[in-house]
């Protein structure tokens, strides 16, 4: 891979802000639902990039803004090195070609009145593309990449499972082979049997046509199956930012950590010496964010500042970038990385704390979750 | 290049029965295990050639209802001879009080010129309630505002006293335009008023619709497509919609049939000696206590054609459902 390339996709301060109106007659914006506010990350041809957080954290509205399926309120998006953030609705008919998305709902996202080959062949007919024999070989030739039964080509979406469906959706995507995909947590509806299956299909996609992801999900575990590179999301913000083995085995942020944290582990025993990091409080509405760092509200490394001063986020070690005054960095507690009063630094290590030691740390730090199935080369830094 | 497994675990479905099915065949399949609706689609088609064959079989069976016979009524009043209202082997219904006319020969023609009347301002009420209902409901703001406040403006209206005031001025405007004068021009402005007070509430229905299926991510995926928004109309949105826009016009047919019926009543449609089930009922109504089966003859086939409509609509809906079990 090339460290000049430029990156399939790249999104600068992306922000999206949904406007709250007042109920009534004539209503009034009285506020905004800050979904995504200022989220900064690229994606390499023919890598993933993991976007995770909780329910209601942005990661949707961030995908959506990505491919223009909705406004955003400032940012920049380039596919492939152009800048797309301007374009008209027609002008980004032909840079459609480029793009595509997989959904979370396999049974909303395929159209029940339309046959397979008919949903499989739209993008053909959309882009007045034609494919060398005809578009129903090229449908049929998809369905097979895909495994499903090519002569199921006239049969409707009602007459699939979920997992079948999954895999047409993904024919659609992939059948113009574009430059990048966004997969809107295409697993999550899943069993987990097929889960695996689907996430399979979509590296051997990725490795034959050499398509970059953005794998949205709600939980590590299954994006540690097929990322590259990870950004954990709160609040419509990026927290950490770093190459899967370096999050996976070197976490920053607490709110990393916690999410980790909830990975079930396969040993028993081992799951059950593990200390859970149970988030307190509930997920603050992104109308009225905490002022400061958006997480402390619910963090446990949390000092003063952080309700004041927000962090930015910062390239903490080569690659692994992080938006937090005190980083927990394993064996050493936390480290102040702005120029902070060092009263305020906690001693993690220190007797008497009640939760973040060391031992925690180390537990932290060595194994989260099964181990992938194949290994996967985290490739270059992707920021800057 | 890595082949996937083709087996899906619990998840596979097996490839042996391999169809090539539209979706009016798997509505057909459906539809032709409901007895009950097979029953009302053969009456409704039947209904439907003997009125369009009408000429051919009043010919057939020589009677016509133009023409007055005499002999088949009393001097003295007028009224039918015989019983029945004059049941005979020539009138195989009954005549008319006073002039003899034919009954059956009438209730033909009538059925034939409510059925045009009736069918053509649904075909108008169906087309222009689903184009204007689905670009109000997926184009919203402006759009949808205007659209909307001209289907309250059309429903405010005092929707029956518009027709029958406005009837003469405007069948002469008709006949002006060129229609020709007398029964095509009323049917005409029938067939206008019927679509113009119509096609809201149908606008309104196929609105809500849209405004639940613009929702559904395959809308989205669409867009992300590229495609136009004539393709995200009428390709992936109306489609979805025909399960409640066949319903309504089947329901709507029926009730135009009404409609039609009690205007001619009340003197806005066809002229004698033309006639409609209106007109047929309108006559009827005097002699109800001597004849009542020049009441009934044109009150049930009007049953016959509202019950039937409806039940095919119910089975239209049901087989059209693409959660109903599959084929
Ligand atoms: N069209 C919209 N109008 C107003 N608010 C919206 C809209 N879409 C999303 N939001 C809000 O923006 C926030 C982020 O939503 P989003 O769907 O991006 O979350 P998500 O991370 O994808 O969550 P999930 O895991 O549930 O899919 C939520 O608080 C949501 O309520
Ligand atoms: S900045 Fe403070 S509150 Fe925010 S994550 Fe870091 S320690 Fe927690
Ligand atoms: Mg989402």
């Amino acid at each position: 891979m090339n460290e000049s390339q430029e990156p399939a996709l790249r999104v600068t301060d992306l922000r999206t802000y949904f406007p709250v109106r007042s109920k009534g007659l004539f209503p009034k914006t009285v506020g905004q639902v800050k979904a995504v506010d200022g989220v900064s990350f690229s994606v390499q041809p023919g890598q993933t990039l993991g976007l995770v957080g909780e329910s209601g954290c942005g990661k949707s509205t961030t995908g959506r803004s990505v491919l223009r399926l909705i406004e955003r309120t400032s940012g920049r998006i380039e596919f492939d090195g152009l800048d797309v953030t301007e374009m008209s609705s027609r002008e980004m008919v032909p840079i459609r070609r480029k793009a595509a998305m997989i959904f979370q709902d396999p049974y909303n996202a395929l159209n029940p009145r339309h046959t397979v080959g008919a949903i499989i062949g739209a993008p053909f007919a959309v882009q007045g593309v034609k494919p060398p024999g005809g578009v129903r070989k090229a449908v049929q030739e998809l369905m097979e990449r895909v495994g499903l039964n090519p002569e199921h080509y006239n049969r409707y979406p009602a007459e699939f499972s979920g997992g079948q469906r999954q895999r047409i959706g993904i024919a659609r995507a992939v059948a113009l082979k574009p430059k990048f995909i966004v997969c809107d947590e295409p697993v999550s509806a899943l069993d987990v049997s097929i889960q695996a299956q689907v996430i399979n299909l979509l590296r051997d996609l990725q490795d034959d046509f050499g398509i970059a992801y953005l794998f949205i999900a709600h939980d590590l575990a299954v994006v540690r199956q097929i990322a590259h590179h990870v950004a954990v999301m709160y609040l419509g913000q990026v927290m950490e930012l770093a190459t899967r083995e370096d999050l996976y085995s070197r976490p920053l942020h607490p709110y990393t950590h916690a999410l980790l944290s909830a990975i079930p582990i396969p040993d028993p025993r081992a799951q059950r010496q593990r200390e859970h990091i149970m988030l307190s409080g509930d997920l603050p509405s992104p109308a009225a964010p905490p002022s400061g760092c958006v997480f402390h509200t619910r963090c446990f490394q949390a000092q003063d500042i952080c309700a004041v001063e927000k962090p930015e986020i910062i390239e903490f070690e080569p690659g692994h970038k992080v938006a937090c005054h005190f980083p927990i960095v394993e064996f050493l507690g936390t480290a102040p990385i702005t120029g902070l009063d060092p009263g305020l630094t906690k001693q993690t290590g220190a007797a008497g704390e009640d939760r973040g030691s060391n031992d925690l740390i180390r537990e932290i730090g060595t194994d989260y979750g099964a181990a992938p199935n194949t290994p996967i080369d985290p490739g270059p830094a992707i920021w800057r | 290049m890595v082949k996937v497994a083709l087996i899906d675990g619990p998840d596979s479905l097996t490839g042996s029965e391999v169809a090539s099915r539209s979706l009016r065949k798997i509505v057909w399949t459906r539809l032709r295990r409901d007895k009950l609706a097979m029953v009302c689609l053969f009456i409704l088609i039947a209904l439907y050639l003997i009125a369009i064959f009408a000429p051919v079989i009043c010919g057939l069976l020589g009677v016509d209802p133009y023409s007055f016979d005499k002999e088949s009524i009393s001097d003295s009043g007028g009224g039918p001879v015989g019983t029945w209202g004059g049941i005979s082997t020539e009138h195989p219904l009954g005549v008319e009080w006073g002039t003899g006319r034919d009954i059956f020969a009438q209730l033909l023609y009538g059925l034939r010129i409510s059925l045009l009347i009736a069918t053509t301002a649904t075909i108008l009420t169906v087309f222009f309630g689903t184009v204007l209902g689905i670009i109000s409901g997926y184009a919203g703001g402006k759009t949808d505002a205007v659209i909307g406040r001209t289907m309250d403006l059309i429903l405010a209206f005092p929707f029956l006293l518009i027709i029958l005031a406005m009837s003469g001025v405007l069948t002469q405007r008709l006949t002006a335009l060129g229609v020709p004068d007398g029964n095509p021009s009323r049917i005409t402005y029938l067939i206008i008023v019927l679509s113009i007070f119509g096609w809201p509430y149908l606008a309104r229905i196929v609105r809500g619709q849209v405004l639940s299926v613009r929702e559904r991510e395959f809308v989205e995926a669409s867009i992300a497509m590229g495609a136009s928004r004539y393709r995200i109309l009428f390709k992936e949105i109306l489609p979805n919609l025909w399960a409640p826009i066949l319903v309504y016009a089947t329901l709507t047919l029926p009730t135009y049939v009404g409609t039609e019926a009690a205007l001619s009543f009340l003197g806005v449609g066809v002229l004698p000696p033309d006639t409609s089930f209106g007109g047929m009922l309108g006559n009827s109504v005097s002699y109800f206590s001597v004849v009542p089966s020049y009441l009934f003859i044109p009150g049930v086939v009007l049953v016959v054609l509202v019950v039937t409509f409806n039940l095919v609509g119910d089975a239209v809906r049901d087989a059209l459902d693409p959660r109903a079990g599959r084929v």
